[in-house]
């Protein structure tokens, strides 16, 4: 059973007080967006072996959704930052990079 | 208007430690900057205390107030004076991004005293109860087995908890439970 | 025969006898005792019958690996199949019955399985039963059911009378194993300062220790425990814990351990089994080692025992399982037994040592104990049906041509000893193979990985196969210190004690007794006790192409059973690895799952069960409702009254009532359980026109709007009427099931997506007790209570107002569920019974009676209003069912827009909400599927539509229905066929769903 640090109020988590809220840093597609676009947005999700960028709530708890980079096979958790980031900060990204050389996610390196 | 009812009338139960109902409690729940000063002020103006940091309740004679995340206190005042505090703090805070409701009525309280208390919500909830970890002016909300619930330590030694109206009989069961006479684990 | 020795017996009080009862026998043993041990001292070697071939079986080992001895333990509401007797602590009035057979342990028609041996190989179930196809529900079935299995089933009706609880507990190191390894290991860690807890799954501390010799600073280690125990216990960082058994260890350091509290006490008040939630930062699995048996022909026959097994007996229960013991090994330790026998006053016949050059040191003294050593020796087989009779010995590097026939009646065996590597292995340490003691240990390079990517656990002792004392010691000393900085203490220089102890000469693995055992031989040479798997079946299953030990594991059942291949999965692995010409590391080993040993269904639930199983959410009208003949239905976790039946009448006739009262005259609704959102901010009207289908920014102060919410994928996913408050806060009424659910749907998109929005949204829910106050009385029982205006005028249809009513503070909406005057009336819920019964009081002139929700149901069906989770379900979007006047064509955008616009969406060729009647007025089946022309790829029946909400109209005294239909809304008229689950098929005209009021007079006046 996992434990995950909220970054919002400190508490080290555990899973039954989290909610999994699958892949990080979607961008929303809305009207205007083309049907590819959309259903990729959608549908299209990763489901990598090793690193990976996470939405979690910490639901009991103090409510808020945070982001976790974690690595899916040995369950290292590398980092939990905010949820209102585009993308995970360079601290995050340096600390996957100590632990992971080479890693890639997406378009990130 | 009728005179008020508590969820479950003050009921009460005594084992390893004592489970009662604290009856009914003014709570209002406020969002909005934390940071902010005319917040700060407004909270003060309303329960005597200052903003607490994070996961902790400051607490004064009338009142007090609990941190709830990093935008959201959970305020205490008297019940009879929620209306009141509310529509000061409203007023109050008229000028900048806030919420603030009465959910006094959507709550039931608990006080959980004696010697098994930690034992008895260590047996519920996934957290570390013991006294190195878990000191007075503690705040914590977690899963209190299968219902949300948020609970602080004051400097008496007695936990207050805090969980939706609708479980109060829930709850009261399983602290009660918990709490059963011969279930003392010896390590509290 | 087994029997009570005059001495010796270092865990039995011989002061404080018990009595017990086996199969209904009564007989005797010792405080102190096991069932095993107090089984043995009354000669009751034979304990149960075999799963499969119902042979006779006895008991081979004296802990939580034994495969044998399974009981049933108590009577009634306590009664437990398949509990092991030798972890059982004997108590007064203990009543035990051995399992599997039929009629008695000692006649057993099953046993004919054994005769039918040949046709029961492996896989039998697989090449057996196949054909004909019929024979398996009829014949083989009803057989295997009966002649398989272990104990019985607890009796249904019965409700276990114990009490079981949870506990959460936080450690810096979790030390599992109470022997000299683990309480070295809890010292040094403790020394450092870390919290320590230290778990040991018997009634007593040190393991093995006190029954293997040696001494631990200078004295015998049953002092030296003693003195730890001591120690530790003084240590305030120190907690203690015997009959908790560590049963799992999962990610992140979160580990179980199963603490049997009154099982030797039964009837004790408070909690039976406590099961504690662990969090450690690293974990020592001083788990100790067991004793692998030797394969060699009749190795079950009752008698036959692991040495180590036996010597524990003599030493720990003063019990000699015979009085004529060969004692056969490939090992030093099992001269061991040979000693302590010979000095207990047992006749040890012969020591048998498969090694051609025996053993070291302790061979030495069991030869000047007179002892007879055979070196290079194996046994061929063992004679004897309910008890070893007859040993036939051989040479261990031939086929088993027997030389000599010894009569015995009981054999000590020893293959070796296997670390106990479970715990260790449950979250993914990996294991090497040691091709020096010939067993698998943890790699310790290669650890179960905490959160910050580190090993979390240590293994120590002979868990980690440090076989010998001083080696035990000393790696316990280490783990534990590494496992205290590992957790971020400083170390303290802990020493590990000095030990002095024979040496021993290096074992021989062997995994066939004799080396080349003829077939006759193997297939009565077992490997799984439990499940009956033999040397013959992994052989076969090898030579069948079972190359993977999972697979073969499967179909051979080997390692199976309870006791998870304790004692077999090494030997089978070994016999799979020889038969395929492969090394033991490759063929490799099956997965180790929690729990070690199996834990009670109590312990796993804790605290919930009967009224506390699960939360049942109360409105606080709740208990009236129950004092008032409320029929209960779940609504998610609240409890809703169905309907309020009276003492005269059935549940039907009561909602009937109901129906007719509310449209005729006054009903209440206890409507407290609909959620009820406050959406307040500068910028909370472009925040609800995304969150909502409609338009709810332009929404007039004073008025409330049905707005519709869709999930991203334009899929109806809540319901409900909106009202807009002032200026900056609107408040939203979701259904009663998605209160939680839309409150974290809004903050989840206000959180992650626009959280530049200055919105904030609380759940006030249960912050208020609502009323729907319905039908043509509606407004005279309210003008009756006073207060605040609810005229038409005043207060028009789709608005809303604050007041007082009867001297309550509320909030009234003007809303209707119905199709009747209606008016939802919300107060304080600490008012809410107050307000409830006042409205009872000033309605009884009015015809007032309380209805349920399937009344509730009713009315809006015979409406046409839509329920979500009846007419939704997930795949349906809001233009399905006809709502599409409530999608906004203005909006750029809202949640579900761009994907109702997706070309299957905004297919025309959808099925449609339409109202059904069925051709002769009876009640369609919920569910039912509409069927058409011609079958889908499968040859079923094309299905064009489906009902999604049916019932009786009291108003109308006939069957209504709606459902969605294939292009329904142009098929009016039509009538369409529903087949029944019965065979009857029910016709049903596609009409208009609105079957009442057509106009909506009724609510608007």
């Amino acid at each position: 059973m996992l434990i995950l640090e909220c970054p919002y109020c400190g508490v080290k988590a555990e899973e039954s007080e989290l909610h999994a809220g699958g892949e990080a840093h979607l961008k929303r597609f809305g009207p205007g967006s083309s049907d590819a676009e959309f259903h990729d947005y959608l549908f299209m999700r990763k489901n990598p072996r090793g690193v990976h960028f996470e939405r979690w709530r910490h639901i009991n708890g103090c409510g808020k959704w945070f982001h976790a980079a974690r690595c899916t096979t040995t369950l290292e958790v590398f980092g939990t930052y905010s949820a209102q980031t585009l993308e995970p900060p360079q601290a995050i990204r340096d600390a996957v990079s100590a632990k992971r050389p080479g890693w890639s996610w997406r378009d990130l390196k | 208007m009728s005179d008020p009812v508590s969820a479950l009338n003050g009921a009460a139960f005594s084992g390893i430690a004592t489970v009662e109902e604290a009856g009914l409690a003014g709570m209002i729940t406020l969002r909005g900057d934390l940071g902010s000063k005319g917040l700060g002020a407004a909270v003060k103006a309303a329960t005597g205390v200052d903003i607490p940091t994070a996961n902790k309740v400051a607490l004064s004679d009338e009142g007090g107030a609990a941190w709830m995340s990093p935008d959201e206190l959970l305020l205490m005042v008297p019940y009879t004076e929620v209306e009141g505090k509310l529509a000061a703090l409203t007023e109050a805070l008229a000028g900048e991004h806030a919420l603030a409701v009465n959910v006094s009525d959507a709550r039931a309280v608990f006080r959980l005293s004696g010697d098994g208390a930690r034992e008895t919500l260590a047996k519920v909830c996934p957290v570390d109860l013991s006294a190195e970890a878990f000191v007075a002016g503690q705040f914590r909300r977690t899963r209190m087995a299968q219902v949300a619930a948020a609970f602080w330590l004051d400097e008496g030694g007695v936990f207050t908890i805090v969980c939706f109206r609708s479980v109060a009989d829930y709850v009261f069961n399983l602290l009660s439970n918990a709490a059963h006479p011969h279930s003392k684990v010896g390590v509290y | 025969m087994s029997t009570r020795l005059a001495k010796q017996g270092r865990l039995i009080d011989r002061s404080q006898p018990i009595e017990f009862t086996f199969n209904g026998a009564r007989m005797s043993g010792y405080e102190g005792d096991t069932l095993a041990s107090a089984l043995l001292a009354n000669d009751q070697m034979m304990m149960g019958r075999s799963f499969k071939y119902h042979r006779p079986r006895g008991v081979v080992a004296s802990g939580a690996e034994e495969p044998n001895a399974l009981v049933g333990l108590g009577n009634g509401d306590r009664f437990e199949p398949n509990q092991r007797a030798t972890t059982t602590e004997l108590f007064g009035g203990l009543s035990a019955q051995s399992q599997n057979h039929w009629p008695s342990l000692d006649f057993d028609v099953g046993a004919i399985n054994a005769k039918l041996s040949r046709f029961l190989p492996a896989g039998f179930y697989y090449k057996m039963f196949m054909y004909p196809r019929s024979f398996w529900k009829h014949v083989y079935e009803p057989i295997i059911r009966k002649s398989a299995g272990l104990g019985k089933a607890p009796d249904k009706d019965l409700i276990d009378a114990d009490h079981y609880e949870h506990f959460y507990f936080f450690a810096d190191v979790l030390v599992v194993g109470g022997g000299i390894a683990g309480l070295q290991a809890a010292k040094a860690a403790a020394l450092s300062g870390a919290k320590v807890l230290l778990i040991e799954q018997t009634a007593n501390w040190g393991g093995r220790a006190p029954v293997d010799g040696g001494t631990i600073d200078g004295t015998d280690p049953e002092a030296w425990i003693e003195q730890t125990l001591a120690e530790l216990a003084a240590m305030d960082n120190v907690t203690l814990r015997n009959r908790c058994m560590g049963a799992g260890v999962y990610d992140h350091g979160y580990a179980l351990g199963y603490e049997r509290l009154s099982d030797h006490t039964p009837g004790e008040p408070g909690p039976r089994h406590r099961l504690w939630r662990i969090r450690a930062s690293q974990i020592v699995t001083a788990t100790g080692a067991i004793e692998r048996p030797l394969s060699f022909a009749g190795n079950d026959v009752p008698g036959v025992m692991l040495a180590g097994a036996m010597r524990d007996y003599v030493v720990n229960w003063g019990v000699t399982p015979g009085q004529r013991v060969v004692v056969v090994t490939n090992n030093d330790d099992a001269y061991r037994t040979a000693i302590t026998l010979h000095k207990a006053g047992v006749e040890v016949v012969r020591i048998l040592d498969a090694r051609p050059a025996g053993g070291g040191a302790l061979m030495e003294e069991a030869r000047q104990l007179g002892i007879r050593v055979e070196p290079g020796r194996a046994i061929a087989k063992v004679t004897g049906g309910k008890r070893v009779t007859k040993v036939a010995i051989c040479a261990q590097d031939g086929e088993g041509g027997a030389q000599e026939d010894i009569a015995a009646d009981a054999v000590a065996m020893s293959g070796g000893w296997s670390p106990v590597v479970h715990l260790w292995s449950h979250c993914g340490g990996k294991l090497i193979w040691d091709d020096a003691q010939a067993h698998f240990r943890p790699d310790a390079t290669r650890p179960p990985l905490g959160d910050n990517g580190a090993g979390f656990v240590i293994a120590a002792g002979s868990a980690n196969g440090a076989m010998d004392l001083s080696g035990v010691l000393a790696d316990a000393t280490a783990a534990g210190s590494a496992a205290a900085v590992a957790a971020g203490f400083a170390a303290k220089d802990a020493t590990a004690p000095v030990t002095s102890e024979n040496e021993e000469a290096p074992m021989l693995p062997v995994w066939l007794m004799p080396a080349k055992a003829d077939i006759k031989l193997r297939m009565k040479t077992w490997l799984d006790y439990q499940n009956d798997v033999k040397v013959s079946d992994v052989q076969l299953a090898a030579r069948e192409g079972y190359e993977s030990v999972e697979h073969t594991k499967r179909y051979t059942t080997l390692g199976m059973a309870t006791d998870q291949g304790k004692l077999s999965n090494i030997n089978g692995l070994a016999v799979l690895a020889d038969t395929l010409g492969a090394k033991i590391p490759q063929v490799g080993t099956t997965t180790f799952r929690p729990p070690y040993t199996p834990i009670s269904m109590g312990a796993i639930g804790g605290e919930a069960r009967g009224e506390i199983f699960q939360p049942i959410r109360k409105t606080p009208m709740h208990d009236w409702h129950q004092a008032n003949g409320a029929d209960w239905e779940p609504v998610g976790q609240w409890r809703r009254a169905y309907a309020f039946v009276g003492s005269n009448e059935t549940v039907e006739q009561a909602v009937a009532r109901e129906v007719i009262n509310t449209r005729e005259n006054l009903g209440l609704l206890d409507a407290s359980t609909l959620g009820k959102l406050i959406v307040k901010g500068a910028d909370a009207g472009r925040f609800m026109d995304m969150m909502y289908t409609n338009m709810m920014s332009n929404l007039k102060i004073g008025k409330c709007r049905y707005g519709l919410m869709c999930s991203e994928n334009g899929f109806l996913i809540d319901d409900g009427v909106v009202a807009r408050i002032d200026e900056d806060t609107w408040l939203c009424h979701t259904t009663t099931g998605g209160a939680e659910r839309i409150h974290g749907h809004m903050e989840e998109w206000l959180q992650t997506e626009w959280w530049d929005w200055n919105v904030y949204v609380a759940n006030i829910t249960e912050q208020l007790a609502q009323v729907a106050v319905v039908g043509p009385n509606a407004r005279k029982v309210l003008e009756k209570l006073g207060g605040m205006d609810v005229s038409k005028e005043a207060l028009p249809f789709m608005e809303w107002r604050d007041g007082q009513i009867g001297g309550f503070d509320c909030r009234a909406y003007r809303i209707s569920f119905s199709g009747e005057l209606s008016y939802e009336i919300a107060v304080p819920a600490s008012q809410g019974q107050a307000f409830w019964t006042a409205l009872m009081e000033a309605g009884k002139e009015f015809g007032v009676m309380p209805y349920g929700t399937e009344c509730l149901h009713i009315l809006r069906a015979e409406k046409g209003f839509i329920m979500i989770g009846d007419e939704s379900d997930g795949t349906v979007i809001p233009q399905d069912l006809g709502l599409s006047w409530a999608i906004s064509k203005k909006k750029d955008d809202f949640l579900g827009k761009r994907a109702q616009l997706r070309s299957h969406m905004a297919d025309p060729d959808r099925w449609q909400l339409v109202g059904l009647e069925t051709v002769d007025g009876s009640v369609l089946p919920d569910g039912a599927y509409a069927t058409g022309n011609g079958v889908n790829a499968n040859g079923q029946r094309n299905v064009i539509g489906r009902v999604t909400s049916t019932y009786h109209s009291p108003t109308m005294n006939k069957g209504i229905a709606m459902g969605l239909v294939h292009n329904g809304r142009k098929r009016m008229d039509e009538v369409i066929e529903f087949p029944g689950t019965d065979g009857t098929i029910y016709k049903a005209k596609i009409v208009d769903q609105v079957f009442y009021d057509k106009e909506g007079e009724k609510q608007n006046v």
